[in-house]
């Protein structure tokens, strides 16, 4: 695996610049399908949302129970529009203290 | 050269190079607990130059995914880079040469975006280029002490890091969702598609990149095709 990572670092950063390129170099014209104008609206929330649920409840050492805690902790302060730090916070703390929780409990 | 600009771009990038720090932090330690080395991860952090496209590029890694893989995944959660760069491109006119463009489409994160895309009438490259003279060192810089600290930090810590980078998706999702019933149709909706992945015996063999590949294309598509964008409402992204 050692010596693919090179490619793999070469393969993102390649395709990432190429996305962010390619619109600036090449056009200069406004999108103008609605269908593909609101699939790229939508497409940050989506792959946001894939991205964090339902790994959030796994990534923690503790357990889905610790995962959950997080979860809910960062679903709170988020509705509560909290910053981007604030929020990751809360779910950090909130994982540490449910996994002192179950540690004591165990 | 512009300085007026590229100081304005300075001030502004500030803010932004503090947050940085503190998610790629969280990339570098993770990165490093995962197996690279910190100067790996700061290689990552220095040619990518993004969050969500890092993370999912790095469990890819750390999965020993393809590279087809690899592409695909980075090609869609970054898809949202092609809508800001199109606006972009509006934005700073056609008078401006091909080098600047070359140079402001590397630092069209989505933050810069969203400080650029303020900026009154015509964009000059150098308010980017002051921003990403902080930017830039800021989400390098804390990828590189997250990489150096956290094979230092305890387990419980590390445990409890692990959710961050989750907690400021959520921070980015939820307050649209609240306000727009379309946006949250389509967090719900990828949620449920990647619990399905996760949990049903045949689609868990899916790796995780293609789950957010199919996820993404499934919900923002439907979203699409049956909630269409009247306005121009495609600069309210950020993560």
């Amino acid at each position: 695996m050692k010596p693919d990572i090179y490619l793999y670092i070469l393969v993102m950063a390649g395709v990432t610049y190429l996305i962010r390129m390619l619109p600036l170099v090449l056009f200069k014209k406004e999108i103008t399908s609605p269908f593909i104008r609101s699939f790229l609206y939508y497409v940050p929330y989506a792959c946001l949302a894939a991205m964090t649920f339902p790994a959030i409840l796994t990534a923690p050492s503790g357990g889905l129970l610790a995962g959950a805690a997080g979860l809910g902790a960062a679903l709170a302060a988020a509705y509560r529009e909290k910053s981007l730090v604030t929020v990751a916070f809360c779910a950090c703390a909130a994982v540490f203290i449910a996994e002192r929780i179950i540690g004591m409990m165990g | 050269m512009d300085t007026v600009q590229f100081r304005q771009g300075l001030r502004d990038g500030v803010p932004i190079g503090l947050g940085y720090f503190a998610v790629s932090f969280t990339f570098g330690m993770m990165a490093v607990s995962g197996g690279l080395t910190p100067g790996q991860a700061v290689l990552i952090s220095l040619t990518n130059l993004t969050s969500a496209g890092q993370f999912a590029g790095l469990d890819i890694i750390l999965a020993s995914g393809s590279l087809w893989e690899m592409a695909l995944t980075q090609l869609v959660i970054n898809l949202r880079y092609c809508l800001m760069s199109f606006s972009l491109s509006q934005k700073l006119g056609q008078g401006i040469s091909l080098p600047h463009r070359f140079v402001v489409a590397f630092g069209n994160t989505d933050e810069i975006f969203g400080v650029s895309a303020a900026r009154e009438g015509r964009l000059s490259p150098w308010y980017n280029y002051g921003a990403m003279c902080v930017a830039i060192p800021g989400w390098t810089l804390g990828t590189l002490a997250g990489g150096v600290s956290g094979g230092l930090l305890p387990d419980f810590l590390v445990s409890a890091f692990s959710v961050a980078i989750y907690g400021m998706f959520l921070a980015v999702i939820i307050p649209p969702a609240k306000k727009n019933r379309a946006v949250l149709l389509v967090v719900i909706g990828a949620m449920a598609v990647s619990t399905l992945f996760t949990v049903i015996p045949v689609l868990k063999q899916v790796s995780s990149g293609f789950v957010i590949i199919i996820a993404t294309l499934l919900a923002a598509g439907a979203a699409a095709y049956f909630c269409p964008v009247h306005d121009k409402g495609g600069d309210t992204n950020e993560a």
